[in-house]
């Protein structure tokens, strides 16, 4: 019962908040680089949420989830400094090819081009939306919830990124490799 | 080498069908490959960790926020005052 019922925690459950954000930067960095297709931008974001997460730490109710309330400030963020910058369109292939191009060796970095490329093609609301669900391991209703929308918009969202994906990466398959599934399947490394 | 445009001998409408469904075999393979390599991408930065500047900051915001335009969120804040360890 260290929390003042007037306003404000106390500074020792101001040590508990500074923790729990720490903890979450990892994924709002990696939800960052995923909006903004620019890690320099990315972590100015995740500066910028941290800080108006700390000031208005009055607005987030103890017990909730700590990290699905800064992705929220995190997105917000992002969509206004969005508005205001419509000339930069962080959609566009290369760009967000690029920014995701942090990665180690991989076995199989040819799939790995071409799924960056691929979801760099979806609109960004899918592709936020897939990614809160499908990598940030947030349901759909705390998705939903941070995008501001319903729950239903959430899954017809992540349903059609993913149908777009498949198609993308289906057609690509196709394309490089031929039609033979057999084939395609030596080339991807000889199955799972 | 324009092969692709018949893919299916159905016809035009069943072509619109596969593209909007595609073999579910091949989708649901899809499908797995997809969800693992969007973490794969995420994890890798997630891996990343806390770069320093954010755990700097973080430390520092232990002091009451000095973040100019919204000093009013911190008024009558007097706990933390009484804790100033003059960082």
């Amino acid at each position: 019962m260290s929390r003042d019922p007037s306003g404000r925690a106390s500074s020792r459950d101001d040590a508990s908040v500074r923790e729990a954000m720490l903890a979450a930067v990892p994924s709002l960095r990696a939800f960052a680089i995923s909006l903004s297709a620019n890690v320099d931008r990315a972590d100015d974001l995740v500066q910028e949420t941290l800080l108006r997460a700390w000031s208005n730490l009055d607005s987030f109710e103890p017990g909730t989830n700590m990290s699905a309330w800064l992705f929220t400030i995190l997105r917000n963020l992002f969509r206004s400094e969005y508005r205001k910058r419509r000339r930069e369109v962080p959609d566009s292939d290369g760009t967000y090819a690029d920014s995701m191009k942090t990665q180690p060796e991989q076995s199989s970095r040819v799939e790995f081009e071409e799924f960056r490329e691929a979801l760099g093609k979806l609109p960004s609301d899918q592709r936020e939306a897939l990614v809160l669900v499908g990598a940030s391991g947030f349901s759909y209703e705390e998705a939903a919830e941070i995008c501001g929308c319903a729950v239903g918009t959430i899954k017809s969202r992540v349903n059609r990124a993913r149908t777009r994906l498949a198609e993308l990466l289906a057609i690509e398959s196709i394309e490089d490799l031929g039609p033979d599934r057999e084939l395609r399947a030596v080339f991807s490394g000889g199955g799972n | 080498m324009k092969e692709r445009k018949s893919l299916r001998p159905e016809g035009l409408v069943q072509v619109r069908a596969a593209s909007a469904r595609p073999d579910p075999t091949l989708n649901r393979e899809i499908q797995t490959k997809i969800g693992q390599q969007l973490r794969a991408i995420y994890d890798d930065i997630v891996d990343q960790g806390v770069p320093d500047r954010f755990a700097d900051l973080l430390r520092n915001l232990d002091s009451p926020v000095a973040n100019g335009h919204a000093g009013n969120g911190h008024a009558g804040n007097g706990k933390t005052a009484g804790k100033d360890s003059g960082e």
